[in-house]
């Protein structure tokens, strides 16, 4: 579904994104998982259209969208949370995910009662009518997500959606999550949280400076020597063997 | 009572104007209320509603009022098709400017400077050159006559204007209850979030702000047909450009009546202290000067807000 | 059409007008590089300083030159309670707020000079209002020339004082990382009223230079908002530097662009280089990549 070769971005001097390749086939849930600063936000971004790759390209659903604005490929079934929730404050709970709608529902009576539907799917249909800007850290992630769905998305780009929440609220968003692919929406998304990584995702890749540097299944990608030490440090791959060594040995 | 039955009721009593009140005076006074209400409207479009906010409105205006003018005066052509024409090319400037500027991104202050440049330059220009009347400004013949767009009675340009008000209460409501409108919100809130959920930036900006020109040339044409005259300090000067925020300011941006209801108070206050101080010039400018800081400091969402809630929420303070 | 002998006179006039220009961007290029605020009330406080130089010079018979002196303290004191008593309170600390208080100010400003003083065009004639410095290849009024030369060593003051006093320090502490300034034990509100204050005195020397080569009406503000605002811009917004350089190019802009298409199309030169610096090079010339 989501190909992505080669892709590379310079700032200044630093490479963002250096050289990055992953896969995305539909139906999965895929995590993109890597230390603070690694460029998984840069890499969505490049891939969304919000920044322009230097080099490489993306091909969506056979299509190559490398450079197309970011509204393009939202309608093209790709789309994007952010990191840092961005409601429409002035506007309601229920104009908000409106908004989304709109993209397939050009009248206004159809796009609200989609509202009311994915509202519904995230658990928000008790505040359909309280301004965004009251929201809660929780309910505004789960505006963010559901204003992306009431696009009708294809392929749903995650940033941390879990960020800032307590275990009870990411323990409510997960199944979240899971219902959506299973309504057959594909999902990449970018976290920490390694609960969620590990009961949400099929298959991980790691980034780290900028380039993937594991995938594969989260067991095959937790247990990989390069990604222990991109996390812990150099040398803490060797360390964390000695240590589960000695454990296995008293 | 909420803001919009608040709004309609104002709308009804003014209906009432031409039939109530004897004086001319009052009655052009009431006339004028009415248009920098539609002015004001025109600005709440792409200010209230779309979040760019133009400090020189006083270009479409003036487009509107010199381009009808020009036509009729120097091309011979019908009042009512001169106006029109006017009108379009109104909304193509806004248009042209509006990919312009959108395109590059200027936002904010920028912006606001940028439509300020653009009214100088243009007054500059209809004050340099014969064709445009250079600095006398130009004169359309008196020929009171329906077909020239021209009335003895001035209730009948009451009227119009008042139809005119609620044409752009309509649009108001419309962009309140429209695809275009909540993508034109959504730009406004969040530009990024906009964009992610497939609304083209450019394409929106440069729609509200081809229809916010349109809207404010047609005020220039009403001016026009009403006065007779226009000269380049009337048509692009500060004083439209001012008068157009500061309605929608004060009465309440991005809200349907919030126009007319600033429309009604400012003017009501000025004409008070004019009253008060004997007509003294600059003056009830001052109280306008004020009470945009009173309304700034203490009516964030202006008169409009100041009615009980809908559901709808209103701007926010900075870090809610 | 390039004759010189027309071309170098209006090319130094330019340029001495120019000097003003400058010399009004400076304070406003100073508020905006450390308050973020595009104060559109400068050039109503500049007309507002050009009738308190006339009126000291008329009624009390002070120099401008003289004036200077008097009106700098008293305008920093102005600005300073503008900014912590009126626009901070007001604006909520929104952007797009201050700009419309600031533009509140400018109209109260304006309309205030307005009734007060109506609208009489004001000049004074001092000594040595028609000398003029015979330069061989073109005359220049003197007091044209003073301005060049007193904006000149005020910009100099200026950066002397931004760069190395401990005033000049915290400004540029808070510009750069307000919180982290604030951290530090840096009053914020007090060095963003102080900044107000230095950006409003500087104008007010930029009126005494002015008022002696030029005049004063209620609609002069407006008039140099713009042009202000462009060579702000153009130089790059919280530019010294920038700002000077700015200022004479325009000037001199203006100087031929009314040699050629007349006076009265003057101005439209500045107002198309603004548009075109806000289209393609908004950072300016020597501002801050953003």
């Amino acid at each position: 579904m989501l190909e992505v070769r080669d892709l590379g971005k310079r700032f200044g001097g630093i490479a963002a994104v250096d050289g990055t390749s992953l896969d995305v086939a539909q139906g999965e849930i895929v995590a993109l998982i890597g230390p603070n600063g690694a460029g998984k936000t840069t890499l969505f971004a490049a891939i969304t259209g919000f920044v322009p790759p230097d080099t490489g390209h993306v091909r969506f659903l056979g299509e190559t969208i490398t450079g197309l604005p970011p509204h393009a490929i939202c309608a093209r079934g790709m789309v994007r949370t952010f990191q840092i929730v961005q409601p429409f404050g002035a506007l309601t709970v229920r104009e908000n995910i409106a908004v989304g709608a709109h993209l397939h529902h050009p009248r206004r009576t159809e796009a609200l009662a989609r509202a009311e539907q994915v509202a519904a799917q995230v658990g928000l249909d008790k505040r359909l009518d309280q301004p965004a800007s009251t929201l809660t850290v929780a309910g505004r992630k789960r505006l963010e997500l559901a204003r992306a769905l009431a696009t009708e998305p294809k392929l749903l780009l995650l940033d941390e959606v879990m960020a800032g929440l307590n275990p009870t609220e990411i323990s409510e968003i997960v199944p979240v999550v899971r219902a959506i692919r299973d309504s057959g929406v594909t999902v990449m998304l970018i976290e920490h949280v390694m609960q969620a990584v590990v009961s949400l995702s099929d298959r991980a890749y790691v980034l780290n400076n900028g380039r993937i540097i594991a995938s594969g299944t989260t067991a095959e990608v937790a247990s990989d020597p390069n990604v222990i030490e991109a996390y812990l440090g150099h040398g803490a791959a060797e360390r964390v063997k000695t240590q589960l060594q000695a454990g296995h040995a008293s | 009572m909420s803001a919009r039955v608040a709004g309609v009721i104002l709308l009804a009593a003014l209906l009432c104007v031409p039939f109530a009140v004897r004086s001319e005076f009052w009655l052009s006074f009431w006339l004028l209320v009415l248009m920098f209400a539609f002015l004001g409207q025109s600005w709440n479009v792409l200010g209230g509603y779309g979040g760019q906010f133009s400090f020189g409105h006083a270009l479409f205006f003036g487009i509107g009022a010199y381009g009808t003018a020009v036509l009729q005066v120097r091309h011979g052509i019908n009042a009512y098709v001169a106006g029109a024409m006017a009108v379009a090319i109104g909304a193509l400037m806004g248009g042209i400017i509006g990919l312009l500027v959108f395109r590059y991104r200027l936002r904010g202050a920028y912006f606001a400077l940028v439509t300020l440049a653009f009214a100088e330059v243009a007054r500059i220009l209809v004050a340099s050159f014969q064709y445009t009347g250079s600095g006398f400004g130009i004169l359309i013949p008196l020929s009171r006559s329906v077909e020239n767009f021209q009335f003895a009675d001035r209730r009948v340009f009451y009227l119009l204007a008042w139809v005119l008000v609620v044409i752009g209460s309509l649009i108001a409501i419309w962009l309140e209850n429209s695809r275009f409108g909540a993508q034109l919100m959504a730009v406004r809130e969040n530009e990024d979030a906009a964009q992610a959920l497939g609304i083209n930036i450019v394409r929106t900006k440069v729609l509200a702000i081809a229809l916010s020109g349109g809207m404010a040339a047609t005020v220039g044409v009403f001016y026009v047909q009403n006065y007779l005259f226009v000269d380049s300090h009337i048509a692009f000067g500060p004083a439209m450009s001012i008068e157009a925020l500061l309605v929608c300011l004060v009465g309440g941006l991005g809200s349907v009546f919030g126009p007319l209801f600033g429309s009604v108070v400012l003017h009501a206050i000025g004409e008070a202290a004019k009253q008060a101080t004997g007509n003294a010039p600059g003056l009830n400018l001052v109280l306008y000067g004020i009470i945009l800081i009173v309304a700034l400091r203490f009516l964030p969402n202006g008169i409009a807000g100041l009615f009980a809630r809908r559901t709808r929420p209103k701007r926010e303070a900075a870090n809610a | 059409m390039l004759n010189v002998g027309l071309l170098l006179p209006a090319v130094i006039n330019g340029v001495t007008m120019g000097a003003v220009y400058a010399l009004i961007a400076l304070g406003l290029t100073l508020i905006y590089g450390v308050l973020h605020i595009i104060n559109f009330a400068h050039g109503s406080l500049l007309m507002l300083a050009l009738y308190a130089a006339f009126f000291l010079y008329a009624l009390g018979g002070v120099d401008p030159y003289v004036a200077i002196f008097v009106l700098m303290p008293a305008f920093f004191a102005l600005g300073y309670v503008l900014q912590r008593f009126v626009i901070h309170p007001a604006s909520h600390g929104r952007d797009e707020n201050i700009l419309l208080v600031t533009l509140g100010l400018a109209i109260i400003i304006d309309n205030l000079a307005l009734w007060l003083w109506t609208s009489t065009t004001r000049t004074i004639d001092t000594k040595y209002s028609f000398e003029v410095v015979d330069l061989g290849v073109a005359l220049i009024p003197l007091p044209k020339a003073i301005a060049f030369f007193g904006a000149l060593v005020l910009a100099a003051i200026l950066w002397w004082l931004i760069a190395w006093t401990d005033l000049g320090k915290a400004i540029r502490a808070v510009a750069r990382e307000r919180e982290g300034a604030r951290l530090v034990g840096i009053r914020v509100e007090h060095i963003y009223a102080m900044t107000f204050g230095l950006g409003t005195a500087v104008v007010a020397a930029a009126a005494c230079l002015l008022l002696p080569a030029f005049y004063v009406t209620p609609q002069v503000g407006y008039a140099f908002v713009l042009v202000a605002f462009t060579t702000v811009v153009l130089g790059g917004m919280g530019s010294f530097t920038g700002a000077l350089v700015a200022g004479l190019l325009l000037g001199v802009v203006e100087a031929l662009c009314g040699l050629y298409f007349g006076e009265s199309l003057g101005q439209i030169g500045i107002f198309v280089i603004f548009i075109l610096v806000l289209l393609f090079r908004p950072t300016g010339l020597f501002g801050a990549r953003a």
